[in-house]
């Protein structure tokens, strides 16, 4: 009998002491699991972006590292110089016309791709294949096909007879070719995203629009788009701010990375490139650090803008439908 | 493939939908096929034409890599590649200003210590954020998506005076590594994919077993991961493989990565464009190849991904 209590005992305090073990191991665990994430991201991530706000109040050269406290000088020196409006205005105007014709073939893709199709998994690896290829691979082959001699699109051109674009020496034909480029890239990427989307959406929906006489097109803008509009956001969004900061393949449209003798095709990552880091006038870390800190603010607003206007253009669609 | 048993049966709008309580096998089938309606021969032309367009720059470099110099001034387009690919592949890769193996050998080790990294630190910590209870937890995660939406760029300068001035790894592709080490994204990835696919119920059960918590996600969790993981690993590899613009800064010509040692094809051969073309074409094949390996894997992961995010 005390032999089995003794045991009894014992058990009972080895339990206390594994559930403590177990509570602390509880409590402690989570916390074990992320920090080596947030440490590496602080070290990485964070203490880059605000030490750029730092620099960006210094004059502070590559050579000769941190100087005299600037305040705003560095802001007001990159917003007075003409090259950054230009860098901005080439970067607007290649976002434009890359995202909105891009989504807008890609969502027709993905539509087809909806539909009840043979193989699949066939046509949708086949629009993604450009996803591979680096943008830096894309951009040597597109300035090569938009060539202002001998390119391919310009011999196209004259076969039925029009005179050869000046694809590199004019303003809006090198944003086109850029823009093509990321088009090229992304348009079957989007698509897919645009795709599974649609799956999402109830099939009830067009049967009772079949039924109620819609057609399909208008069943795409009446249930389809209304449907896809945190999608449509998502996507938009996501374009934004990966095209503002465009910098492969304006940069290696040709071998100086200048962005065009008269800064056609120049944008504003690699104004900033130039700044801080380029052949020429480069070194110039507070005032890149900057315009890095405008480029910020700047895709901010227009993220922003771009969330408002695709809520309404979304919404409108899906109150038109009623 | 599935294809030929989901083909829908011929459409008659006259008819009333099957009720739904009858078979709801039938009901659904008759669901998709009024709502899915057989494609038409223009949707297969127009996505042909996509394919094709998305083909195309790939076939025109294997034309130009495979001609001469001479063949990119040609008025009339031979459309037949010519048989110099090889000679001018040897020149890329033989280029001494270019290092070609060196830049395939860095380009392989950067994305493959940064993919398996990434996917390590974002299965434990999504695990973490997805399945287990402790303060701040939603606080961290809004703040790990918010920081997604900040441009890389933004801490340009301060990154390469870290690792060139302070760590003295100009030029070393360790630069290039480590700040890619862990990403937000992936953070974000593991624990939507987490959160929707792993039962509460089988932690709950592990743990009554008597598992510790590392056993536990270990056993429980990691198991549960692995698809999403194998994504994650899939869309940094190729993120790391194309990505220039931070390799560009920091890296030189005695220890590129592929994508630098492009811009030095480029800066070198200029004039004869059918070497730079070729070397295109060379620094494409290894990702074409992950392409047809894993290109239905990539195909779902960014469907996945679209449904959650």
């Amino acid at each position: 009998m005390t032999t089995q209590s003794l045991a009894e005992d014992r058990e009972i305090r080895r339990i206390t002491f594994s559930h403590k073990l177990n509570r602390w191991d509880m409590k402690v665990s989570p916390y074990l699991y992320i920090s080596p994430f947030f440490i590496l991201f602080i070290l990485t991530g964070l203490f880059p972006l605000l030490y750029t706000a730092y620099v960006s109040v210094f004059d502070w050269h590559i050579i000769g590292g941190q100087g005299d406290f600037a305040g705003a000088g560095n802001f007001e020196w990159v917003l007075g110089q003409d090259k950054f409006w230009v860098a901005l205005r080439n970067s607007f105007s290649i976002f434009l016309i890359s995202a909105i014709p891009q989504v807008i073939l890609a969502l027709i893709i993905a539509a087809i791709l909806d539909q009840n199709l043979r193989a699949k998994t066939f046509w949708r690896m086949g629009v993604l294949v450009p996803y591979v290829v680096a943008p830096v691979a894309v951009a040597l082959i597109f300035s090569n096909m938009f060539g202002d001699q001998y390119g391919l699109v310009n011999n196209a051109l004259g076969r039925i007879g029009i005179d050869p674009v000046g694809w590199h020496s004019q303003v809006l034909p090198s944003h086109f070719a850029i823009a093509t480029m990321v088009n090229f890239r992304w348009t079957g990427y989007n698509a897919l995203i645009f795709l599974a989307a649609m799956q999402a959406v109830p099939r009830d929906y067009y049967e009772a629009a079949m039924l109620d006489g819609a057609n399909r097109i208008r069943q795409f803008f009446s249930i389809t788009i209304p449907s896809l509009r945190p999608t449509l956001i998502f996507v938009i969004i996501t374009s934004t701010i990966g095209g503002l900061q465009i910098f492969d393949e304006p940069r290696m449209y040709d071998t100086t990375g200048a962005g065009g003798a008269s800064s056609q095709w120049l944008t504003i990552t690699m104004y900033i490139y130039n700044l801080g880091f380029g052949p020429a006038g480069g070194g110039q870390f507070g005032r890149a650090a900057a315009a890095a800190w405008l480029l910020f603010l700047i895709i901010i607003v227009v993220g922003l803008i771009n969330l408002a206007a695709t809520r309404t253009i979304a919404t409108s669609g899906s109150r038109s439908s009623k | 493939m599935t294809a030929t048993t989901e083909r829908p049966a011929p459409l008659n709008p006259a008819r009333p939908p099957a009720p739904a309580y009858k078979t709801s096998r039938r009901a659904k089938r008759h669901a998709q096929a009024i709502a899915t309606n057989k494609p038409s021969t223009l949707g297969y032309v127009f996505l042909v034409v996509v394919i094709l367009a998305s083909l195309f720059p790939l076939y025109w470099s294997f034309l130009i890599g495979s001609g001469d110099s001479s063949t990119i001034n040609r008025q009339d387009v031979d459309w037949m590649p010519g048989g110099n690919f090889l000679s001018n592949a040897a020149k890329v890769v033989n280029d001494p200003s270019v290092n070609f193996w060196k830049a395939l050998s860095n380009s392989i080790i950067v994305s493959t210590v940064v993919s398996a990294s990434v996917v390590f630190f974002s299965t434990l910590a999504g695990y973490a954020f997805a399945k287990l209870k402790f303060r701040g937890s939603k606080g961290l995660l809004v703040f790990v998506i918010a920081t997604m939406a900040v441009p890389t760029q933004l801490g340009i300068v301060p990154l390469f005076i870290a690792m060139s001035q302070w760590l003295g790894l100009s030029g070393n592709i360790l630069a290039v590594i480590l700040p890619a080490l862990v990403s937000a994204f992936g953070v974000f990835w593991m624990t939507q994919y987490l959160s929707q696919t792993l039962p509460d119920e089988l932690i709950e059960a592990a743990r009554v077993d008597g598992a510790s918590m590392i056993r536990t996600f270990w056993h429980v969790g990691v198991p549960a991961a692995r698809p999403a993981a194998a994504m994650l690993a899939l869309f940094i590899f190729i993120a790391t493989w194309t990505n220039f613009f931070w390799p560009f800064i920091i890296l030189d010509s005695n220890n590129p990565t592929l994508p630098v040692a492009l811009s030095l094809l480029q800066n070198n051969f200029f004039i004869d464009y059918s070497i730079v073309l070729a070397g295109v074409l060379l620094s494409t094949i290894p990702l074409l190849i992950l392409f047809v390996v894993a290109g239905k894997q990539l195909v779902s992961g960014i469907m996945q991904g679209a449904v959650k995010g």
